[in-house]
């Protein structure tokens, strides 16, 4: 007997709308893409009713950590070609004899957010793994040590310098100590910004008159 | 081009001959798919939709240190001090029960975070001011009145000023507090409509009042 042989039919699916949707999707975060910055440390920060956007260029912000560790972080500025960070690092090369080199320059400017000793600065800048890079983020020191200034100090005065117009914003996290970010507001103040940002999420409330009676 | 023709035109003609089955150009899209898939993961991922929003505050300017004594006078009926501690706590006083030569008054009183707390003391004092703006938003919303923001926002400061009565508000935080209770009491500056308010150093013995504190 002869098989009936089931003809089988291919089960072909046109993909074509969904290569078009696709498409335009991919278009689109393309186009709408702000990448989110690697930071220091995952902050999260508190809630507030303020809606100012935070402004994107020309910010010195200091992040204050939920284990109350201090990074800094400045960008390159509205004109790019300013390239401040590197400006701001063979500055305190020079100054603080951290005797740094092109590369490691180039790859300050290229970063953002950081914290630690200025001593460290040199073998974070070097080191490669990105594990061993963020076990070297211990904050910048925040402690007058003898005579010494607080680490921060010197940051924000020297870029403050470069950048006479930056705002500051304060990037604390809601768990972090009042204590902390009251430090760097009084170095921040000692160093005449009386003006700060703190960032925070936008939550919407509103009182009503009912909540006066 | 120069196929096709030959196979439809030349191909009948000749017979014998097996017209090529035209085949339909069927790519293989599976792989452009899975790239496409990838890379709007990737994108949607790293995108930040929401950018943060940020909250300007301005510190009361560093006196030098002769200066230091010379604390700024203020009408005490109409000052209040907020005091902050852990673990959310929220101390308030009235500076006009501040008994005459001390520092601070007797005790303290204790309020939270709440909206029928903290954010219900702070709308009596400032009753005047609140009213009014809300009644002024409320005629924008509602479309009786047209005004741009910038000229809305400038009347609201005008409302601000206008309140010779209206409080104001010190507050203080304590070596315990969160960073999380200060932005909260700050914003409730802001949803309140205070215009005065500052964040100034705690005293010794306000830190020793909330140690007395009800707990």
């Amino acid at each position: 007997m002869a098989k009936i042989k089931l003809k089988r039919a291919q089960p072909h699916v046109d993909m074509t709308p969904m290569v078009d949707l696709f498409s335009l999707l991919l278009t689109f975060f393309m186009l709408t893409a702000s990448f989110r910055p690697q930071e220091a440390k995952v902050i999260d920060s508190p809630a507030s009713v303020s809606d100012k956007t935070t402004p994107d260029k020309d910010v010195i912000s200091v992040l204050v950590s939920k284990d109350d560790k201090v990074f800094f972080n400045m960008d390159n500025g509205k004109d790019t070609s300013a390239h401040f960070r590197n400006q701001l690092i063979t500055k305190i090369s020079d100054i603080y004899r951290l005797s740094l080199n092109e590369k490691e320059i180039k790859a300050f400017g290229q970063g953002s957010s950081f914290g630690m000793p200025l001593k460290n600065l040199k073998a974070y800048l070097n080191e490669e793994d990105a594990g061993k890079k963020e076990a070297m983020q211990v904050g910048i020191p925040m402690d007058t040590v003898g005579t010494q200034y607080p680490e921060l100090e010197i940051w924000v005065a020297y870029a403050r310098e470069l950048n006479p117009t930056a705002e500051v914003a304060i990037n604390g996290d809601a768990e972090a100590n009042y204590k902390t970010v009251k430090k760097v507001m009084d170095v921040m103040q000692s160093k005449n910004v009386n003006k700060f940002n703190l960032v925070t999420n936008l939550q919407k409330e509103e009182a009503t008159l009912d909540d006066l009676k | 081009m120069a196929e096709i023709i030959e196979g439809s035109g030349s191909g009948k003609k000749q017979g014998g001959r097996r017209v090529p089955k035209k085949m339909g150009a069927h790519i293989d899209m599976t792989p452009m798919v899975d790239l496409m898939c990838l890379l709007i993961t990737f994108f949607m991922l790293t995108t930040a939709f929401s950018k943060p929003k940020v909250m300007e505050i301005t510190m009361p300017e560093k006196t030098d240190k002769e200066d230091i004594t010379e604390q700024p006078k203020v009408a005490a009926d109409r000052t209040y001090s907020i005091l902050l501690s852990g673990d959310d706590k929220v101390y308030w006083y009235w500076h006009k029960d501040v008994p005459e030569g001390q520092a601070v008054p007797a005790t303290l009183n204790k309020t939270d975070f709440s909206k029928d707390g903290l954010r219900k003391i702070l709308l009596r004092k400032n009753e005047k001011v609140f009213t009014e703006i809300y009644e002024l938003k409320e005629k924008v919303k509602k479309g009786e009145l047209v005004m741009i923001n910038d000229s809305l926002n400038a009347q609201i400061k005008r409302i601000k000023k206008s309140d010779k009565k209206a409080p104001i508000i010190l507050i203080k935080a304590d070596e315990k507090t969160k960073y999380k209770s200060i932005v909260s009491v700050v914003d409730e500056m802001a949803i309140c409509n205070i215009a005065n308010y500052a964040i100034v150093d705690i005293t010794p013995e306000e830190v020793a009042l909330i140690e007395k504190a009800p707990k």
